[in-house]
């Protein structure tokens, strides 16, 4: 990932225009909204949570080797067969490793971000492997061959006809059908055989736990259950901020990311996986693998400030809340996490010449860090990818600092600096905006402004002006 | 972010800090501010060399110029330590929660946080640190109410703004649709993403509309200048206001 | 490959340490409140049956009459179940007769048994305990009752005895010691599986059971 172009204002054109696809979006982030209030208490005990929460996550920022290391050495003992992998190639390599040694062609999937980083389907169709989607979200979509929109609700932008299309036209013998209950009734028919068939099984990772070497997974479907317990042998996929330190941080965490993500108090299943199938247990699989994936993550670590969008764990909240996501989709951002996380995570891992415009797509309105179950400071964070893409004083660490440093910006803001620097050339600009602000040519920042509104006017005089002809003390 | 403030008791006089663009476009609304403030008894200083919180830059990316600039502003009110008043919460929430953050690793940092802890918002001062009372001299109306996501988010301003609101007798307030959600402003946001800020003027318009409100109040000129300049060209007919300049009207008849 | 990507991860990870100061948290702050059994046998019950559990809360002695009402209400063909499990030998003794299931014992490797179980209309289980705060139940499966027999069977009746219902997540963890026993797999159970994916609108039964039966032993 990272090399394909991002063309994003055209992007951005093409989801306004479509009035059904910002229907979808507005209706369904709506009702996540509502739910999410509905499901959490009073706001000083959600703080209080949120205490908690943001402190498991930076404790275990704070100690990430010692607990990674502490994680390998408790699910070696165990008996999870760790891997780590620098790169999405990597990972993927590892992946494709274990298929081969099971002479393995089947792969079923529970959903997992992280192997949306990797392009993990992509790669190992390549080479011959089926990887399928069982999340019902996500197999919808990879029957359209498309991307999520969302991190948590992957088919948000369909509706149920759309849905229906697609099953009607992918699956063999499905007629179609804009009832939920049928469209639910195919999948789970369709799937149950897979999962019955499998070789493998792949999920993602929640949170796992450095004291006792646990994978802790939770979900709504079942289908998570399914691909860590059907197949004889389960690969589980983690980028390494996912590790905490104890079971103890797990009740806040896990209240507030079923709160934020589906406004639910608990998720059908929160599924603890801690060894393989021991010796006389009837199920479960003979051989787990654990993949921890970097890709950039642990540079972040490095940056005091940048290091807190570790802190993540992919509700997705801020995303329903986010005036930009709810009107141009997740697609529009041409890369796998979207919305407010995206706009932070995606510019450091991909490089910000190939994605800092993402950060661009921000008002700033800081409603993401108000309900960031962790609190990461996400405004802040967009505010230094837009300043490690310009990099004035040559110091920034972000991959791909000052690619968008040009000179008509620089002088541009430098004689805004000027302008608000000195006052008697303040007060000179004003007078004179004054007096021929309204001749002002339409072009460049005006005109990007007119397009849906009237240019701005500037007053005759000034507050400045005003003041002193009314006597206002002055110091 | 910390909505709780320790406001100023026995408060005899003031800073006033205009803002850029109430300076350049709406100097009417920053004089009514210092009328308000006046009237509740309170001396107001104007520093002539104020001129701009320095937010058009810092959340651009050019953190050098905004803290030049910043540095200009926190040297023009160091005369005394009086309270700065600023009617506008954006630029006040720039002021009190992200001058700190620019000048965490300066040796100024603990006096630019002192400055930061002076600065207040016009509507929520009047209401929480003055404690003015207002009778409404105008004709009956219906009003609606836009916070600006700073003054909401970073000053916590809005019930401070709605409790004034609240004390004009003829004024009737409806809130909006999404009352949360941003306009689409965000500074250079305008500019930069000029089509997805337009989608979220246009549904902000489309909610305001929807209210059946004559005036569109918020304490916040960028605001009131995206909304207003977007009402002004599709012909709706909702007049924005400045809640100071509402105010300062209402009460003198 | 792996081991030398091992290194140079934790080499950067290392290196991350010394440029910032750690944060030192607050946490510990949030708890959901402690409560008396009834207190929590009615919690449970409540909040499973918002997620469209079914819950019976029976005294100790009459479950098996409960239990047979309400497989009798349903009708199913097939009953899987853990012949060791501490109810095994009522199950056998009482769950015959007509509009009764077979009971079909999970006695075997999954490997012998799987196309079987998929079929299998009911799966019935014990549970270590319950969780009012959450409305969940607590499943360890065992040798005797394996994992998929809360999952794959098109309905899934667990036994909870009513004194093993904990406040809080947290408690659980801390009176069942968690740290010091992590089975194979623990897990968390509210109630039938379900999914809102399509326009949001929520249906039950997607992959794994359509309906969850609790009978609560008091
Ligand atoms: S950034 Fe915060 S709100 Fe957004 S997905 Fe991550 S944890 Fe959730």
């Amino acid at each position: 990932m990272g090399s394909q172009h991002l063309d994003f204002t055209a992007n951005v054109t093409e989801a306004l225009a479509d009035r059904q696809l910002r229907a979808n979006f507005k209706s369904a982030l709506t009702g996540l909204m509502k739910k999410r209030v509905a499901v959490l208490p009073n706001a000083e005990e959600i703080e209080r949570m949120r205490d908690d929460a943001e402190a498991a996550k930076r404790n275990a920022l704070a100690k990430l080797p010692e607990l990674l290391e502490r994680l390998e050495r408790k699910c070696t003992e165990n008996g999870i067969i760790v891997h780590w992998a620098e790169t999405t190639a990597e990972a993927n390599d590892i992946i494709l490793g274990i298929m081969r040694s099971h002479d393995a062609t089947k792969l079923v999937k529970g959903k997992s971000m992280v192997s949306e980083e990797m392009h993990l389907n992509h790669f190992l169709e390549t080479h011959g492997i089926e990887a399928l989607e069982t999340d019902l979200g996500e197999f919808i979509i990879q029957l359209n061959h498309e991307p999520p929109s969302h991190i948590i609700v992957p088919a948000v932008h369909k509706n149920r006809q759309q849905v229906g299309r697609i099953f009607a036209d992918n699956l063999e013998g499905i007629p179609y059908t804009d009832v939920v209950e049928e469209l639910n009734a195919i999948a789970r028919k369709t799937l149950r055989e897979k999962f019955r068939t499998g070789h493998v099984g792949l999920s993602g990772v929640n949170f796992a736990v450095a004291e006792t070497g646990t994978l802790v997974l939770v979900e709504n479907e079942g289908n998570g259950r399914m691909c860590t317990t059907v197949p004889p042998v389960h690969v589980a996929v983690m980028g390494l901020e996912k590790v905490v330190e104890s079971l103890s941080d797990l009740p806040p965490l896990l209240r507030l990311l079923t709160a934020s993500a589906t406004g639910q108090l608990v998720t059908t299943y929160v599924n603890c996986i801690t060894s393989p199938r021991k010796e006389g247990e009837r199920d479960g699989p003979k051989e787990i693998h654990l993949v921890i994936l970097d890709n950039g993550r642990s540079r972040m670590l490095a940056d005091a400030q940048l290091r807190r969008t570790l802190q993540c764990i992919r509700c997705g909240t801020c995303l329903n809340h986010c005036p930009v996501y709810i009107r141009i989709g997740g697609h529009a951002y041409g890369s796998v996490y979207p919305g407010p996380i995206g706009k932070i995570l995606t510019p450091q891992i991909d490089g910000l010449a190939e994605k800092g415009v993402l950060a661009t797509a921000s008002s700033l309105c800081n409603a993401c860090e108000e309900v960031c179950p962790v609190r990461i400071p996400i405004p802040g964070i967009i505010r230094r990818m837009r300043t490690e893409a310009y990099d004035e004083k040559d110091d920034g660490v972000v991959k791909g600092h000052g690619a968008k440093k040009n000179l008509l910006e620089t002088l541009v803001w430098k004689g805004w600096e000027l302008t608000y620097r000195i006052p008697a050339l303040n007060r000179f600009v004003v007078s004179m905006l004054g007096k021929f602000g309204d001749k002002l040519p339409n072009v460049g920042p005006l005109k990007a402004w007119t397009s849906v509104r009237t240019a701005p006017r500037f007053a005759p005089k000034s507050l400045h002006q005003l003041a002193k002809e009314e006597g206002i003390r002055h110091e | 972010m910390a909505h709780t403030f320790t406001y100023p008791r026995d408060v005899k006089t003031v800073y006033y800090f205009g803002t850029c663009l109430v300076d350049m476009s709406f100097p009417q609304a920053g004089m009514a501010g210092i009328h308000l403030l006046r009237r509740a008894g309170v001396e107001v200083v104007f520093p002539q060399e104020q001129s701009c919180c320095g937010q058009p830059a810092y959340n651009s990316g050019f953190l050098e110029e905004a803290r030049a600039v910043a540095r200009a502003q926190i040297k023009a009110f160091s005369k005394a330590d009086w309270p700065i008043v600023v009617p506008s919460g954006s630029c006040a929430g720039m002021m009190r929660h992200h001058y700190p953050e620019m000048f965490a690793n300066d040796p100024e940092y603990f006096d630019v946080r002192k400055f930061s802890e002076r600065v207040f918002e016009l509507g929520d001062f009047l209401h929480n640190a003055l404690h003015v009372r207002y009778e409404d001299k105008g004709k009956p109306v219906k009003v609606t109410w836009h916070s600006s996501c700073h003054a909401m988010r970073e000053m916590g301003a809005t019930a401070a703004a709605k409790a004034l609101i609240g004390q004009l007798s003829n004024v009737e307030l409806v809130e909006i649709e999404r009352e949360y959600e941003c306009c689409g402003f965000g500074g250079t946001f305008s500019i930069k993403q000029p089509e997805i800020s337009a989608a979220m003027v246009a549904d902000k318009v489309e909610d305001i509309r929807a209210t059946g409100a004559s005036a569109i109040l918020s304490g916040d000129c960028g605001c009131l200048m995206n909304i207003g300049g977007a009402m002004e060209r599709t012909g709706v007919p909702v007049a924005p206001r400045h809640l100071a300049e509402f105010i300062w009207e209402r009460i003198n008849g | 490959m792996s081991s030398t990507a091992r290194d140079r991860i934790f080499a950067r990870l290392h290196a991350a340490r010394t440029t910032v100061s750690p944060y030192v948290p607050r946490g510990g702050s949030w708890q959901a409140p402690m409560l008396d059994k009834d207190q929590r046998i009615e919690l449970l019950k409540k909040r499973m049956e918002t997620v469209r559990s079914e819950v019976h809360v029976v005294p100790e002695a009459e479950w098996p009459a409960k239990l047979l009402e309400v497989l009798k209400a349903r009708e199913p063909q097939t009953m899987a179940y853990g012949h060791d499990a501490w109810f095994g030998g009522t199950l056998r003794s009482k769950v015959k007769g007509k509009g009764l299931p077979k009971l079909v014992p999970y006695g075997e490797n999954v490997e012998a048994f799987r196309d079987e179980l998929f079929g299998i209309d009911v799966g019935i289980t014990s549970t270590l305990g319950g969780i009012a705060e959450n409305g969940t139940l607590i499943v360890w499966p065992t040798p005797q009752e394996p994992r998929l027999l809360s999952l794959v069977p098109t309905v899934h009746i667990a036994l909870l005895k009513a004194d093993t219902i904990y406040s809080t997540l947290a408690e659980a963890m801390r009176e069942m010691r968690w740290a010091e026993n992590m089975p194979t797999n623990a897990l968390l159970i509210s109630g039938p599986s379900k999914t809102a994916d399509i326009e949001m609108t929520l249906a039950f039964g997607v992959h794994g059971p359509k309906e969850v039966i609790v009978l609560v032993l008091d």
